[in-house]
């Protein structure tokens, strides 16, 4: 009964639940909030909402629970976290576990605009590409086949180990679809250190709104993809292939990969 | 001589014991033997006093009766004896009228005669002396045996005047004199054994006594004190991890135990200065500061963000708010920055076998190689140790290792073989400079200028008006330096910090080698480095690495016999992006290769012939 619910908050802190309400408002969703662990879960169990947006350290229960809470009750709605930066190994960890994307604190209203607009747009991208069919629009056929060295960390970018012990990172078709269309592509410099799970590249989509590309591993840039930069349509085109953004050395490769899920596993 | 003995406490020890051992033992000795020569001549004398009131008992009867033939038959047969010398009787005039020895019958003795001195030194004879005065000791002869005399005096009694032979007269008090002489030859022999006994004992105590106390100083004192002296001075040249052998239950093992704890907490404040420990606390503060920060900021980001994009008709407040926008971001990035250096990306090390990693990674790579019906030969030291480093890292060594060993190989036809072993290396040509420090901490090391693809250490050179760089080699004792500058006269000299100018010349230093000057400079937790100042010289000396000797490592090897590299592309190799395999390389694989092995603190280098093969050599330290 009655409009359904856009998006649920739930953080512990005032302030937190307050900024992401005021702009979540003023771009014209409706929002709810929660305090603390048991009463989100009790109102995502009630209501349907379209995303929740989830701090990943709550008193009493973490981000984790929360999903394998929501995964028990059978709640499919998407879930972003948001997270200090002391907590970005958790996070890397969320995005293993089920969360869609996550958002570090402090964040600009673009940068908060931006992710709830790509969550809400993934659940309608997410269930086309289980079911392997294509979807209306411009955009490339889905179900772009990628080889087995594949990693991807959530649904955001990608990581390759080449023979060399070189890795070539790239971001994955899904998050493409919740970007698009790509307008341009920012990339860091040369010899820039990469750290697993910040932002390491942008992605400006022609509603004028910049989305962070997470690095899916830690490691000294060595290569660019010099031509995305010319030709951003690429991205769209060929995202695992032709696409990719860097070649790193990385630093941790084995610890990390971990924390990343093949794509083997999704095939 | 004795300022050589000064430094040294146990030989101090030693001596001073050993000549209290002499003095004491020796003054008993001499007051032993000459106690023991007193007191058997003392027997003697008692003996022959004895024997002399004998003869005298027996020759009174006699003698009142002036039975002359009688007292003559007895003084014969007293006199038989081999212990007497002689016995003979002295009228007051000093004629021997009896006696043992008929040849001195009749004889006169001279007052001044030792016989007689003892009381008529004086002038005047003396009536009565006590025994130890009647005693003498002469020789008869300068070459005979000493003999002991006793003269009793004869006194004269009622019967004696009053005989009827009239021989003596009332007034005389001393009728004759009694002269027993006794020989000593027996008791100075019996005195020579007995001396020579003693003394024989008396060395022979010293000696035992000194080499017990020599024994015992050198095992007690001597050898724990340099034990502890050689570590003092480890310790004192940068090797924390030396520590004292065992040394016993006593103080001085107390003292060695106490010095490891020492040396252990020093090493533990240093590691703990430098790494996990004080990395992690900080990781925890800044983590926890983040975490609190985080969300205010939060607030006056969005906020702030959400208000700039509000305000973009309004030029005025829109400026004032980019800038709260934009110090609010730059806030965040501290934050981000001061978790990244908390921030601690740890290799996975552990202690394990790597002869298993070399097995597992032969596995990984073997139908890729045997595809190529190439020969594989493995080489692998069964005793070797393990080591610590990290499983993943090094099996992603190997395999490299093993498929560029493969791609080299053309046609299919070739060896790849693969060996393990444990080597002891001295520090020279192997110890690598890492950090070098001026004295006030400015880093020499340098990335501009690589000397065989590590950075060197880049000093200024000044001389007279001139100065210019010299990038020594880190490698110590490879000295493989490369120089901008040439100095006129080396004497003048002076090696300074790039930085901040300060000299690093050693002022009262000198080279071993050539004794002209030196300069040094500190490696952290490592010691000072120096090393000679002239050119052609070339002496260096690393004190912390010679003092912890030749160290254990760990060779493994990969060799092929594919084309292997030329002589020009050979010191490139493990430069990132470079190739020798046309498009199909990305020519990183060595250089990700290099940088496993120098996060483990070992060296990787290569030789190769082309047309034979190439070989590819790492070593990993022990501890």
């Amino acid at each position: 009964m009655g409009k359904r619910i856009d998006i649920l908050i739930i953080d512990d802190e005032q302030v937190v639940r307050d900024a992401v309400s005021r702009i979540c408002k003023a771009g014209g969703l409706t929002i709810e909030t929660a305090g603390d662990a048991r009463t989100g879960l009790a109102k995502v169990q009630t209501n349907a909402y379209r995303l929740v947006v989830c701090d990943v350290m709550l008193p009493e229960l973490d981000g984790f629970h929360i999903l394998d809470a929501m995964k028990h009750a059978g709640v499919r709605t998407p879930l972003i976290m948001i997270t200090g930066y002391s907590t970005m190994q958790n996070a890397v960890n969320a995005l293993k576990n089920g969360a869609i994307d996550f958002i570090p604190k402090p964040f600009t209203a673009d940068e908060i605009e931006s992710a709830v607009r790509r969550g809400l747009r993934y659940q309608k991208f997410a269930h086309a590409g289980a079911s392997g069919g294509s979807q209306k629009g411009d955009v490339s056929n889905f179900s772009v086949p990628c080889p087995a060295n594949y990693y991807r960390l959530g649904n955001l970018s990608w990581a390759h180990m080449e023979r060399t012990g070189t890795g070539l990172i790239g971001v994955t078709d899904l998050f493409l679809k919740t970007v698009s269309p790509v307008d341009k592509i920012e990339l860091l410099d040369m010899d820039h250190d990469l750290v697993q799970g910040t932002a390491c590249a942008t992605i400006t989509s022609q509603d004028h709104l910049s989305h962070d590309i997470l690095s899916p591993l830690s490691g000294r840039i060595i290569e660019r993809n010099e031509p995305l930069l010319s030709r951003p349509e690429t991205l769209e085109k060929d995202p695992y292939f032709v696409g990719w953004l860097y070649r790193i050395i990385p630093t941790d490769v084995t610890y990390e990969l971990k924390q990343l899920t093949s794509y083997v596993q999704d095939h | 001589m004795f300022a050589r003995l000064s430094t040294k406490i146990g030989l101090k020890l030693i001596v001073i014991v050993g000549v209290t051992t002499i003095i004491t033992i020796g003054v008993y000795a001499y007051f032993n033997i000459h106690s023991q020569r007193d007191n058997l001549l003392a027997e003697v004398e008692r003996h022959a006093m004895q024997l002399s009131e004998t003869v005298r008992n027996s020759t009174r009867y006699d003698m009142l009766l002036n039975q002359r033939e009688r007292i003559h038959i007895i003084i014969n047969d007293i006199g038989s004896d081999p212990a007497i010398d002689e016995v003979r009787v002295l009228n007051k005039e000093g004629k021997i009228i009896y006696s043992s020895r008929k040849e001195s019958i009749g004889r006169m003795v001279d007052k001044q005669a030792e016989s007689c001195y003892g009381c008529h030194a004086a002038g005047k004879p003396l009536e009565k002396l006590p025994i130890s005065q009647r005693t003498r000791i002469f020789r008869i002869d300068p070459d005979s045996a000493r003999a002991l005399g006793v003269i009793n005096p004869i006194y004269t009694e009622r019967s004696c005047w009053d005989a009827a032979c009239h021989a003596h007269s009332k007034q005389q008090q001393v009728l004759g004199v009694l002269d027993v002489t006794i020989s000593l030859a027996d008791v100075d022999e019996r005195i020579r054994a007995s001396a020579f006994q003693v003394a024989i004992f008396a060395i022979s105590v010293i000696l035992v006594a000194s080499l017990i106390i020599a024994f015992f100083v050198n095992r007690w004192v001597s050898v724990p004190v340099h034990a502890l002296l050689d570590a003092t001075k480890q310790v004192g040249g940068g090797n924390l991890g030396y520590t004292v052998p065992d040394l016993g239950k006593d103080d001085i093992g107390m003292l060695a135990q106490s010095f490891n704890t020492m040396t252990m907490k020093l090493s533990e404040a240093r590691l703990q200065l430098f790494q996990s420990d004080k990395m992690a606390s900080l990781g925890r503060l800044a983590a926890g500061i983040a975490h609190e920060i985080n969300n205010p900021l939060t607030g006056v980001l969005t906020y702030g963000s959400f208000l700039l994009k509000r305000t973009e008709n309004n030029p005025e407040v829109h400026e004032d708010l980019k800038v709260v926008v934009r110090e609010t971001i730059r806030s965040r990035e501290i934050v981000k920055s001061l978790l990244d250096f908390a921030r601690q990306s740890i290799p996975k090390k552990s202690l394990s076998d790597i002869n298993e990693i070399i097995t597992r990674s032969l596995a990984v790579v073997e139908h890729q190689l045997s595809m190529k019906s190439l020969k594989i030969v493995r080489n692998l030291d069964p005793q070797l140790p393990k080591i610590t480093f990290d499983p993943n890292q090094m099996q992603q060594v190997f395999v490299n290792l093993l498929v560029n060993a493969a791609d080299a190989i053309e046609d299919g036809v070739g060896t790849v073989t693969i060996s393990s072993s444990l080597l002891r290396l001295s520090p020279q040509g192997i110890a690598h400079i890492k950090s070098a420090r001026c004295p006030r901490g400015h880093e020499l090391i340098t990335s501009d200028f690589k000397i065989e693809g590590i950075p060197s250490i880049r000093v200024k050179a000044r001389c007279g008006g001139d100065e210019g760089f010299i990038m020594l080699d880190p490698i110590y004792g490879r000295k493989r330096h490369h120089f901008e500058f040439e100095a006129q006269d080396e004497e003048k000299m002076e090696i300074v910090c790039p930085d901040c100018g300060i000299s690093l010349m050693v002022e009262h230093g000198k080279c071993e080698v050539c004794g002209g000057r030196i300069f040094s400079f500190a490696v952290p937790t490592q010691g000072d480095f120096e090393a000679c100042i002239r050119k052609d010289c070339g002496w260096q000396r690393w004190t912390a690495v010679d003092s912890a000797g030749q160290k254990e490592y760990v060779e493994l090897s990969v060799a092929d016999t594919g084309m292997g590299i030329s002589k020009e592309e050979l010191p490139r190799i493990f430069e990132p992006f470079f190739t020798t395999k046309g498009q199909k390389g990305t020519g990183l694989g060595l250089a990700v290769i290099w940088g496993i092995i120098d996060n483990h603190n070992g060296t990787i280098s290569v030789e190769s012939e082309i047309g034979h093969g190439t070989i590819f050599r790492i070593r990993l330290p022990l501890q």
